[in-house]
């Protein structure tokens, strides 16, 4: 028998907050985080807004010479692992260190620093690129941070699957945890990709939302007028931990990990599998891996970028995975308020769907005005609803064609 | 002794001429690359590795640049 493996601890920095009690409040009031770029001057871009982090001084959190060495990314990550080990009660001096893991995805890593750098370099010569450069911008640097901070001694590794790295991860730390090599992993995402690169990437795939008129109603999942995603950053982080381990220490138990499925659609490298198969894979197996039936799923958290071809595959494959119950089941893009944090987005709805569990509430996709003729499912339009949830379901893909889908619950009938 | 606060992030009132900065203020090896580049930013001044190395104390740090200065004064004036 496998064991099992539940959330004891969770964090999260967004542009609706950087405490999860605050991000949760304002998410379920239908708030937006989305607002014109202060972080760089926007005047010759496309796209001029997006969900940043706005007055970020982490001082409480990391001392002010470690945050000259760390990326943003990896300072979301340390502020929120930090938040959710204090949630956990974790006393890291009295486990066995090589037991503890870090796994934390990010999409792009320290994107700023590479920029920052790179003009020193074009401007200033190789000699005066900082020792900094490569420590800041690796995309492991977020688990290495977090395993330095705590004196994790096991695993620890960063996952790179575009949007879908933070799911992934935890995924990654999930299995770690079922085979018996480690009883605690600190997992999730973060992102700190709003810079003048980021920005115009994207904005030259034609992914981002134009609406700069407008930014709070951009991010519009499922919305016939949806025009594109809204680029966002943060940090999504749990305690995952084994169940017997977890009780025997008396943790509050939040949550309980219940099943994954992994796949890829091996066809384009950004765009969807029109039919949603590989999506559709995904959730089968995440359901097959939990044993669970199909109408036991309470919740779906949707991908639900905003984007006109994703949001189309999305409902095609909850419809091919769920039959007639994809008509009943409550869904919601929480997206539509914190935008897209990319490869920490997994890690945020996750914290999103398991609150919605203990909250009895389902966050709504807000901007939802007119719903699109081929997203015909129920996306809990603009206003949050009670809701008994048992079980929830989080997807996300990413570009490069994967996808993930995770299945969460209440601490299934083993209360001591 | 700013520049070397503010890099180390240790308190001005903390550092003194025979402070060390591996020893007393905690620095590592990227620390002084990058406490050696914004010296050499700051005043407009080159610390050659070989130099740079020597460098273990603040108080040999400014006797450096109070050298490399002058030179590069000396310099401009001849």
């Amino acid at each position: 028998m496998r064991r099992r493996v539940v959330v004891t601890g969770m964090g999260a920095v967004t542009p609706l907050g950087c405490k999860v009690d605050e991000m949760w409040a304002r998410l379920c009031r239908g708030e937006s985080g989305i607002r014109p770029i202060e972080g760089f001057d926007v005047s010759i871009f496309k796209v001029r807004f997006g969900g940043e982090i706005r007055n970020w001084n982490p001082v409480e959190y990391i001392d002010s010479k470690e945050q000259r060495r760390i990326d943003r990314f990896a300072q979301y990550a340390l502020v929120a692992a930090t938040d959710a080990i204090r949630e956990s009660g974790l006393d890291f001096s009295k486990e066995a260190p090589h037991r503890c893991a870090s796994v934390i995805g990010s999409g792009v890593g320290g994107l700023g620093e590479i920029e920052a750098q790179f003009r020193r370099l074009m401007e200033k010569g190789p000699e005066r690129v900082s020792a900094f450069t490569i420590p800041k911008m690796m995309l492991n640097a977020a688990a290495g941070c977090v395993s330095i901070q705590f004196g994790l001694k096991g695993p620890a590794y960063g996952v790179v699957t575009a949007c879908a790295s933070a799911s992934n991860a935890i995924v990654e730390a999930v299995k770690e945890i079922e085979s018996g090599d480690i009883d605690i992993a600190i997992t999730g995402g973060s992102e700190a990709a709003v810079t003048p690169l980021g920005i115009a990437g994207f904005a030259a795939m034609k992914a981002l939302s134009e609406r700069n008129d407008d930014p709070q109603r951009a991010s519009r999942p499922f919305d016939r007028d949806r025009d594109g995603f809204v680029l966002s950053e943060g940090a999504g982080i749990l305690v995952l931990e084994e169940y017997e381990h977890a009780r025997k220490r008396g943790a509050p138990i939040l949550a309980e990990m219940l099943g994954y499925g992994v796949s890829s659609d091996a066809g384009h490298i950004t765009q969807p599998d029109e039919n949603g198969l590989g999506a559709a894979r995904a959730m089968s197996d995440a359901l097959a891996s939990a044993g669970l039936e199909k109408d036991r799923i309470d919740y779906i958290n949707a991908h639900g970028t905003s984007t006109p071809l994703g949001d189309v595959a999305e409902t095609i494959a909850i419809k091919s995975v769920f039959g007639d119950y994809a008509h009943s089941v409550p869904i919601s893009s929480t997206k539509s308020q914190l935008g897209h944090l990319l490869g920490a987005s997994g890690g945020v709805e996750l914290v999103i769907s398991i609150l919605a569990i203990r909250h009895g509430l389902i966050p709504p996709t807000i901007n939802l005005e007119n719903p699109d003729p081929a997203c015909d499912l129920d996306y809990t339009p603009n206003t949050a609803r009670e809701r008994r949830v048992r079980v929830a379901m989080s997807n996300s893909f990413g570009f490069g064609g994967h996808n993930v889908s995770l299945i969460v619950g209440e601490l299934q009938n083993g209360s001591p | 002794m700013k520049i070397v606060s503010e890099s180390l992030g240790v308190g001005q009132e903390q550092i003194n001429r025979e402070s060390h900065f591996v020893n007393d203020l905690g620095a590592d090896s990227l620390d002084q690359a990058e406490l050696v580049m914004a010296l050499e930013d700051e005043f407009d001044i080159s610390i050659p590795e070989e130099v740079a190395s020597q460098i273990q104390t603040v108080g040999q740090a400014i006797d450096h640049i109070q050298e490399a200065v002058a030179e590069a004064e000396g310099e401009q004036n001849g």
